[in-house]
């Protein structure tokens, strides 16, 4: 079985092309999504990617949220589906409340684009577990509008449940609380990322491969459950 | 033609980066004891006939979930030049 992993398409996204590419590396059949469409392909798995849908109007992923195919994919995410969001894809899952928090303008108000030093800090996720706990691994980074923030109760709760699956090493990029990077939902099948792993699966135009574990943890996830 | 305004700022906990940018220019340009800027967005909406009922209620709703994100900002919503 090759998993079906559909890639999100809305006016605007940049890096569906560079996630599609992800996930055929990584071992699985990539399928394009459009935005416009409720169908959702029969697909395994989704990635919601980076970029500025919508033109980042209103607030990013506001707009994206109310597509056609995002509530197909709330809907099938609440049911267990696998579902990455990155950058853009991170702010439209707060955005669908399939996540807590938000993501707000970098306190620093410039755009940072630079590889970045995480911590692997949770492999139980279905997009996470191929990495070994605590692994430091380097991607590349770029927003305007990636500071986590929710209140200290979400912040603690994400915390306690082990729900932060990836915090920035050295110099925080954009003010996010707690250093945090990237979290998951209660059931693990939802993640949300603000570094861009989809950017680091070939040494070719990659500054690591760092980034590939993450598609690899969620084929393997439906491979050995099917 | 009803007119609603929806004023939308970031809650007081939240940092508010832009706001502080502002307060470092206004210093600069001279305006001197300036304690905080927030900066926030305003919704002007025309809207045909008179906001009641199930209509009011649906822009309240939208206020609060699409013109704001309850996570981090705040709403308020009034309407004006409402002929009834």
């Amino acid at each position: 079985m090759i998993p079906r992993v559909g890639v999100v398409t809305f006016p605007g996204s940049l890096d569906d092309r560079d996630a599609a590419r992800a996930v055929r590396i990584a071992g699985g059949e990539a399928v394009a999504l459009w935005h416009g469409d409720d169908d959702l392909m029969k697909v395994d798995a989704v990635v919601l990617p980076g970029g500025f849908s919508y033109g980042d109007y209103l607030r990013c992923g506001a707009i994206a949220r109310f597509a056609p195919v995002m509530h197909a994919i709330v809907d099938a995410a609440k049911g267990g589906l696998p579902v990455l969001g990155i950058c853009n894809g991170f702010q439209i899952l707060c955005e669908s409340h399939l996540l807590p928090g938000a993501l707000t303008r970098n306190d620093s108000l410039h755009f940072i684009c630079r590889d970045q030093e995480l911590r692997i800090e949770d492999t139980s996720s279905m997009w996470t577990a191929d990495f070994e706990a605590g692994q430091e691994i380097l991607i590349p980074l770029k927003n305007g509008e990636g500071g986590y923030v929710a209140d200290e109760a979400t912040l603690d709760m994400l915390e306690g449940e082990g729900r932060v699956i990836a915090r920035y090493l050295g110099l925080n990029p954009n003010g996010s609380r707690r250093d945090i990077a990237g979290i998951r939902n209660e059931r693990g099948n939802v993640v949300g990322l603000m570094p861009h792993p989809e950017h680091a699966v070939e040494d070719l135009t990659g500054p690591t491969t760092d980034g590939l574990p993450f598609f690899t943890s969620v084929l393997n996830s439906l491979v050995g459950a099917s | 033609m009803a007119r609603v305004v929806v004023d939308v700022m970031l809650k007081p906990e939240i940092l508010d980066p832009q706001g502080r940018a502002v307060q470092g220019a206004l210093g600069r340009l001279g305006l001197t004891g300036v304690q905080d800027v927030r900066q926030g967005k305003q919704f002007i909406i025309d809207i045909e006939g008179t906001l009641e009922g199930d209509r009011y209620e649906l822009m309240h709703t939208l206020a609060e979930e699409l013109l704001s994100n309850p996570v981090i900002e705040n709403y308020s919503m009034r309407v004006v030049d409402d002929e009834q």
